[in-house]
């Protein structure tokens, strides 16, 4: 069984095999070990934490850190639970998607479909812009969104995320849009398709793939935001991030660290889903974002 | 039908001048977001860092009285020193072990597509989540240590997020648990992608593993060492909300990055000059490092 197959080019004794082995199973409990300890003590009574227990199963099972977290938690000043901020990030992350994804599907088309000077330079800054340290833009972007009266909404978030969301997306496109074979492009152009009906006939329909990574990604950068929050919306419409947050890190007299649990793997709950669910085109999405698509 | 017909004609000319100007029509509002809020604001946020603004915006010039004022800052130097320890760390401990996670599941591993998104997983989390967990797991009070001592081992301590000269440290476990996984994913690639024909006349002609590792794959695996050292500092650079979460600074002012003094002097104390100033000098590290990377991706793909 320990044998490695023929086509590889590196063969390795059993002894080193078995190591392998041992090293990987390792990491792997490291990775999953939070999440574990997390779930288990999500479902178990405080007394059981606070008694040293974190690392065990719980001995008797409750689902009561769950519905606390999820609706009597105290966040802040309210006690409101998490969902309120659960929606407010929904509400958020779904229209900041699709507006980045559809800005970057048509910026990635002119890019690469239609060369005109300068079209190199306009990319490199804008994949520029994927890296800057938001710091860098937040004084401003809160000058301007309460010039806009939408400082402390979700409104403003939005705005926030498609507008640092761009530049992904538009990079995820382009890559993709660069192996598509331009001489397809050219033939509709002879055929008298216009630029629009080049875009919806002949790009759209094969772009499926890039498309699922785009949102993808997009989602659970924004999802998982907390800076812009933070500074943003922190009251009434603090995405879940800020919340979890609040709730971790404001309460007072002894802490309920199995409603903090809960309350991360909700927070956790859709990137996470999205991963399970689609982590195909996760890991390309990584890919395209840092080597070269 | 008459080609003269100036109505049609006119018509189509203004369609064909259309369709010439779509492409830039289309790309415009881009382009125009992106020079006004990353750009713009770039130069607004440089602007402010000469100026003596407090609370608010000001636009008193004061030259360069905020950069001097921002090396004088105590928590400045504890900044940019976490950063250093911190970002080493992170960056050396993430690339040590993706390498080797990378080239252990590259030997036709069974259960590699078992394993390999459990390695993952954490780079779909938020930082808030992560901290959360290694918050409470690294707390002597309920975590790591008093399960230890549980189990019988009394004099097993693990205090360091509770310390301030150690704290920093927990700050890059956690962080390496987040992002080893994707430097990881990231090598893999780099290694699929050589051509199993060299190495298998490397090995006719008598070459060990480990020979073949050192003289042959890793040499070959320099580009993603170069994204996972561009990703990971620029990473490095940027935390901010993994620190909140695990030690919001703490304890004292012990575990301070750049970007919690940015946060701290512009939003809190109402040092906004300073403030913008650290911006600035975040910005010029992550562009120091940036622009030659994205500038040689950039011309290759020419």
């Amino acid at each position: 069984m320990a044998v490695a197959s023929s086509d590889t080019a590196i063969r390795s004794s059993n002894v080193t095999r078995t190591f392998i082995y041992l090293f990987l199973l390792l990491f792997a409990l490291f990775y999953l070990m939070p999440l574990v300890i997390m779930v288990l003590n999500s479902l178990k009574p405080l007394s059981e934490i606070t008694s040293g227990g974190m690392i065990a199963m719980p001995r008797e099972w409750t689902i009561e850190p769950w519905l606390s977290a999820w609706s009597t938690a105290q966040i802040g000043v309210e006690p409101t639970g998490l969902r309120p901020y659960f929606i407010n990030s929904i509400a958020m992350a779904v229209p900041a998607v699709a507006i980045s994804t559809v800005a970057g599907a048509l910026n990635g088309y002119v890019l690469t479909k239609w060369h005109f000077r300068g079209a190199t330079w306009i990319f490199g800054l804008l994949l520029f812009s994927c890296f800057i340290p938001f710091q860098i833009v937040l004084i401003p972007m809160a000058r301007i969104l309460g010039l806009l009266e939408i400082a402390g909404t979700t409104y403003g978030l939005i705005l926030v995320h498609v507008v640092y969301g761009i530049g992904f997306s538009t990079l995820y496109f382009r890559n993709y849009y660069a192996a598509f074979p331009t001489e397809l492009v050219r033939a509709a152009q002879i055929d008298g398709a216009g630029f629009f009906q080049i875009f919806w006939r002949i790009m759209l329909p094969s772009s499926g793939p890039i498309i699922a990574v785009c949102c993808i990604w997009q989602f659970t950068n924004i999802w998982n935001d907390f800076l812009f929050g933070a500074s943003f919306a922190s009251g009434d419409a603090a995405p879940m991030t800020v919340a979890l947050n609040n709730l971790v890190n404001s309460s007072t007299g002894e802490r309920p660290y199995n409603v903090h649990f809960a309350g991360a793997i909700m927070a956790a709950g859709p990137t996470l889903l999205v991963y399970i669910v689609a982590g195909r085109y996760f890991v390309r999405g990584l890919m395209a974002g840092s080597v070269k698509g | 039908m008459a080609a003269t017909d100036p109505m049609l004609d006119s018509g189509a000319d203004f369609r064909t001048r259309l369709q010439a100007w779509l492409p830039k029509i289309v790309l415009a509002p881009s382009f125009a977001v992106m020079v006004i809020f990353v750009y713009g604001f770039i130069a607004f946020t440089l602007y402010l860092s000469f100026t003596d603004s407090r609370m608010l915006p000001s636009y008193d010039l004061v030259g360069w009285q905020n950069y001097e004022r921002l090396f004088r800052v105590r928590q400045w130097d504890t900044a940019i020193i976490n950063l250093g320890i911190f970002a080493g760390l992170y960056i050396v401990i993430s690339t040590i072990i993706g390498l080797f996670l990378a080239i252990f599941l590259d030997q036709k591993i069974r259960g590699e597509g078992f394993l390999r998104p459990i390695f993952l997983y954490p780079m779909a989390l938020s930082f808030i989540v992560t901290g959360t967990a290694w918050k409470w797991i690294l707390d002597p009070a309920i975590g790591l240590e008093v399960t230890m001592h549980r189990w019988g081992w009394e004099s097993f301590q693990f205090d360091w997020i509770k310390d301030s000269d150690m704290a920093i440290y927990t700050i890059v476990i956690a962080a390496v648990w987040q992002s080893s996984g994707f430097v990881m994913a990231m090598f893999l690639a780099g290694l699929r992608g050589i051509d199993n024909e060299i190495l298998k006349a490397a090995q006719m002609d008598g070459a060990s593993n480990f020979q073949m590792y050192r003289r042959i794959i890793l040499p070959q695996l320099r580009p993603a060492f170069l994204s996972a050292f561009v990703i990971l500092s620029h990473l490095a650079i940027k935390s901010y909300d993994l620190v909140v979460a695990m030690t919001d600074g703490g304890p004292g002012t012990s575990t301070w990055l750049p970007a919690l003094f940015m946060y701290e002097y512009t939003f809190t104390r109402n040092q906004m000059g300073i403030g913008a100033s650290s911006a600035v000098i975040m910005l010029m590290t992550i562009a120091a490092i940036m622009v030659p990377y994205l500038y040689a991706e950039l011309k290759e793909q020419k």
